[in-house]
């Protein structure tokens, strides 16, 4: 979230779509209440399924699932005729002024400028602004310009350092018309035709929310509030930009009761991707280093951006500092072995240069390379996505290691449903089950949503002789460690030089570790500005100390501040709210620096006032020459707004991207509507591209995909209140809730078959067949999707065959995930478990 | 200082104790009755494992921390407190007492063999020493030190970690340490699906 759970009763607007926050955040929720009754909010729920968020929602859109872009970017057209956006914010924090370079070229055939058709990439070259100041007026000039340009050699891709910018926003190629030409193709017409949800109701829901920006009027905010019904889709990177881009047309960005906010869907992910829990980062969302930045030095240069912005204009850039982050975290990694002679051990790093993701590792063990797997509870098997393609990789792996809580579904996928005694002879994998310990058993700290890192005691030691997570993976390190040191082996040396000074080694006490997380210096150092001296040995206050000579030590560059010499921030409880908003600036600790709120610099206008006074979250005190506030600012705290700094102080630009530059996505600038892979229509913008070009499919006889005259369906997943994964199937009170799977049928659907509720049914995809009981509903209603009458059906995915029921014989034991294809989003490599194609039969 | 809900309790119990000696009202001695059931207790600040709100959860053991005493859990509740939940807890979040008292809990380490057919039980030591040999044999055979083109790589493409959703942050940081260190790629989380 860019703001936070409680901050939602600030809203005046609220668009809920790809998440029902009633059913699965229900604690949270009653911040969207709260903005009801005492804003008179109003709230526009868009879901394929009529759901208890729905149900307080003042209007509802029932939408095809995968067809959000078309239903946002209708948004984005409508915003821009009837002139509801937010001028002044527009040209001054968001590169709608910025001129593109000549040679960019819209999707009106589904393909940006620079497609590889043989590659499948996108050579981006033309994503990207001009060079040359202020066009302000002077479209003509700008041509001669382009052209003249034409005749040099092509420069590098890098951004330009003094961006042409046109602040009358009329120059043809400046980001706001490009982006009104990328969106006039998406009118009522067509985004009925894509969506299925009818034109009126459209222009209502347009009507409604941008009413915040009425007659220009800037002091209502609106938020956007979604969870994995915007992620899992094969350009869910680009529904959740799109998003952003209107939070940014109409300057809700930065302010109470605004921004863009992801409920994420378990009580950690937020911070396992803080931590860097995936390939393609290391704490604190730095870069995995590739083959080619052979040295640290090349690394770096890569990675640190160079402001880029019109000269007039100032950008705090403030990932300049990245060197600092990333050599404070070597010297944790590798204390006294990372030194400036050998490049702070940079060379112990694996090199990422391809995806490794998800989908990659069960189908890179399906082929053979991937030899051995340790999961932490994690249950690979029941996620899928196409559980059986990862049952018949894990029978190809030589070893498995699970720690688990509960007998899970992946530890035992050699006995799944359908493997008989003798296959499983003939299932040579090794597999080691861990007993391990559950939440009330474990310290640490958890990142919820809001970005609250908050940190929990343990209550009693693990049952029976089950240990404890940290003390497992300890043990298994040391033990390999070990073996390194007795044998030798193949490079040895980061397992040798990785710290592990924990007081315990073999029990790391986890305060040690987010200590070590938090940072420290490893000499004296005296800030220059106010003389304050942090001695060697001390903890970190901040991540604004931190050095790239190898003075410093930081696990994690955006938690430094967390457990600093004042104590763990992260375990504070103070309950006052002096501002009233909601900012409980004592309560935990929220990264960056203890801010709520993210970019709350554009809560204010360009001259530092708020644009709401009865919700003032930070502002310039022109008497002090600072920033100050309710909130920690986001922002550098010296900067005279007439020096004209962006407020989005991470980007290069200083401001927000309505059109994101070479560099930031795979697949296009703008965000483009694609169906799903499988889908019962051909994309209505442009047929012959239906699909996201960049989305590639895998080549086992397991990565079936399905055509709508086999399957006319459209099947999404979704979520219980009364089940939490596949973790409450083992809870008797969880279970007695929700007993047994069922799957959510129109009731036209469900006629036309001649289903009755609760009859047991078959849904079949390419993939496989899942059978449960028949939820026969008004909550789905048949939609026209492009003149064709199309049914979505719905289904949770809790069960599956190890848990209280399953045990017992009670349902069928197929996991949900047998159903969903293994293809995945371009950027966030994020699978499609929404809007697969299904059909449905009599079981 | 603002008086907490815990403090009010505490009060609301002494004066119970109080009337009850000077009169038979037997309200304020049911109150006291129920205050005693936590009023023995430890009161531990966790917070809910499920989803991503983080609602505050008191957790309430009796045992008073001595060593040789393992405290047992009596009750779970929502955290007053907690500026988000306020106390409240959703179906899942108050059936915690049930996860953390589920005899459905896996409580020895077990191994299924090549081609078995059932669990066998293993001893720790068995377990991480196999564990630790087949991540060094798996590791040492399929190191990469350089590409094709020649540049350093140190990469282990044979081994993956996939970690879940209620890891800590330490625990992940620690995942980071250990498994980059050993040059792992297919490192992923929850947190992607």
């Amino acid at each position: 979230m860019t703001n936070g759970w409680i901050d939602i009763k600030n809203t005046d607007m609220m668009l809920v779509m790809g998440g029902n926050p009633a059913e699965n955040h229900p604690c949270g929720f009653k911040w969207a209440m709260e903005a009801k009754r005492n804003r008179n909010a109003k709230l526009i729920s868009v879901d394929p399924r009529f759901t208890r968020t729905s149900a307080t929602a003042d209007l509802f859109c029932q939408i095809r699932a995968g067809t959000d872009i078309a239903f946002l970017g209708g948004l984005i057209r409508y915003a821009i005729e009837n002139s509801r956006i937010a001028r002044d914010y527009l040209i001054n924090y968001t590169n709608a002024a910025f001129i593109v370079k000549d040679g960019f070229k819209l999707p009106e055939d589904g393909l940006y400028s620079g497609f590889d058709s043989a590659a499948g990439t996108y050579d981006k070259s033309t994503w990207n602004y001009e060079q040359g100041g202020d066009m302000s007026g002077k479209a003509a000039e700008a041509a001669a310009h382009a052209n003249a340009a034409h005749a040099n050699p092509p420069a590098p891709p890098l951004l330009p350092t003094n961006v042409a910018y046109d602040l009358t926003l009329e120059h043809p190629r400046c980001v706001f018309q490009l982006l009104r030409r990328q969106y006039s193709r998406y009118t009522p017409e067509t985004v009925e035709r894509i969506t299925g949800i009818p034109k009126d109701q459209l222009l209502k829901a347009y009507e409604m929310f941008t009413s915040v920006r009425k007659d220009g009027e800037m002091k209502k905010a609106a938020t956007i509030i979604y969870a994995v019904g915007w992620t899992q889709h094969t350009f869910g990177t680009q529904i959740i930009r799109t998003a952003a881009m209107i939070q940014l047309l109409l300057g809700n960005m930065g302010r109470a009761g605004g921004g863009v906010n992801a409920l994420r869907g378990h009580s950690n992910i937020q911070g396992a991707t803080d931590m860097a829990g995936l390939y393609d980062s290391l704490p604190g969302y730095l870069k995995t280093p590739l083959p080619t930045d052979t040295d640290l030095a090349t690394y770096l240069k890569r990675v640190t951006p160079t402001a880029s912005k019109p000269n007039q204009w100032d950008s705090f850039n403030y990932y300049s500092n990245t060197p600092k982050f990333f050599v404070s975290l070597l010297k944790s990694l590798y204390g006294d072995a990372a030194t400036k002679q050998n490049n702070f051990a940079y060379d112990y790093l694996p090199k990422v240069d391809r995806d490794y993701s998800w989908t990659h590792i069960w189908d890179d063990m399906y082929h053979g390379k991937v030899k051995g797997m340790m999961a932490f509870g994690m249950n690979g098997v029941m996620i899928g996505p196409d559980t059986n393609k990862n049952i018949e990789a894990l029978k190809r792996a030589d070893w498995l290691v699970v720690g688990e809580i509960y007998p899970d579904e992946t530890s035992e996928f050699w006995r799944a449903p359908g493997i008989s005694a003798d296959e499983q002879k003939n299932i040579r994998t090794t597999v080691y089950r861990l007993p391990c310990a559950g939440f009330a058993e474990k310290d640490g700290s958890m990142t919820n949503s809001a970005r609250w890192v908050t940190w929990k005691h343990a209550a009693v030691p693990p049952p029976g002789d089950a240990r404890l997570d940290q003390d497992i993976l300890a043990q298994i390190f040391l033990r390999v460690r070990d073996l390194y040191r007795r044998e030798g082996g193949r490079f040895p040396d980061p397992i040798l030089d990785v710290t592990w000074a924990y007081a315990d080694a073999s029990h790391p006490s986890l305060s040690q570790v987010a200590m070590e997380i938090n940072g420290k210096a490893l000499a004296d150092l005296t800030d220059p500005a106010t003389g304050q001296v942090i001695k060697a040995g001390q903890q970190l206050p901040g991540f604004a100390w931190l050095k790239d000579d190898g003075t410093t030590s930081c696990g994690n560059w955006i938690y430094s501040g967390s457990w600093t010499e004042a104590g763990p921030q992260i375990q504070r409880r103070g309950t006052e709210d002096p501002s009233g908003l909601g900012i409980y600036p004592n309560w935990s600790w929220s990264w960056p620096a203890n801010r709520r709120v993210l970019y709350n610099r554009a809560s204010c206008d360009p001259v530092g006032k708020p644009w709401d006074p009865d919700r003032k979250q930070v502002w310039w005190n022109e008497g002090t020459g600072k920033w100050v506030g309710n909130d920690v600012p986001d922002f550098k705290a010296d900067s005279h707004p007439k020096d004209h700094m962006g407020p989005f102080i991470m980007l290069p630009e200083g401001v927000g991207r309505l059109f994101a530059p070479i560099g930031v996505l795979a697949d296009g600038p703008f965000p483009e509507h694609y169906e799903p892979i499988e889908s019962p229509i051909k994309n209505p913008l442009h047929p012959d591209q239906s699909n996201n070009p960049l989305v590639k499919k895998f080549k086992t006889p397991y990565d079936k995909f399905g055509t709508p005259e086999e399957y006319s369906i459209v099947c999404t997943t979704y979520r219980l209140t009364e089940q939490y994964h596949y973790w409450t199937k083992n809870n008797p009170m969880n279970v007695q809730l929700i007993p047994e799977p069922f799957v959510e049928i129109p009731v036209e659907l469900a006629d036309e078959k001649g289903i009755r509720g609760s009859e047991m049914i078959k849904v079949t995809s390419a993939r496989g067949t899942y059978i449960a009981k028949a939820f026969v509903t008004k909550r789905l209603k048949p939609m026209i999707i492009d003149g064709k009458k199309v049914y979505q059906i719905g289904l949770p995915i809790h069960q599956g065959f190890r848990g209280i029921q399953e045990d017992e014989g009670k349902d069928a034991r197929t996991p949900a995930n047998l159903l969903t294809p293994a293809v995945s989003d371009p950027n966030a490599h994020t699978p499609e478990s929404k809007g697969f194609l299904v059909k449905v039969e009599k079981a | 200082m603002e008086t907490t809900r815990r403090d009010f309790f505490k009060i609301a119990a002494v004066g119970g104790a109080a009337a009850t000696v000077f009169g038979f009202d037997l309200k304020p001695a049911y109150a006291q009755l129920k205050e005693l059931k936590i009023a023995r207790a430890t009161e531990t600040r966790s917070t809910c494992p499920y989803c991503a709100v983080g609602c505050g959860v008191l957790i309430y053991t009796l045992g008073d921390r001595a060593k040789n005493v393992t405290p047992q859990v009596i009750h779970v509740e929502g955290d007053p407190d907690h500026p988000t939940n306020r106390g409240t807890l959703c179906p899942k979040g108050s059936s915690l007492e049930q996860d953390m008292l589920n005899s459905r809990r896996l409580i020895k380490p077990q191994v299924r063999r090549p081609g078995g057919t059932d669990w066998e039980d293993i001893s720790w030591d068995d377990a991480l020493n196999e564990i630790a040999r087949w991540t060094k044999k798996t590791r040492d055979e399929n190191f990469v030190e350089k590409d094709a083109a020649g540049q350093t790589v140190n990469r282990c493409e044979g081994i993956s970690f996939i970690g879940g959703c209620t890891d800590t942050n330490e625990f992940n940081y620690l995942v980071v340490k250990a498994m980059r260190s050993l040059g792992l790629v297919y490192l992923e989380n929850q947190a992607r699906v």
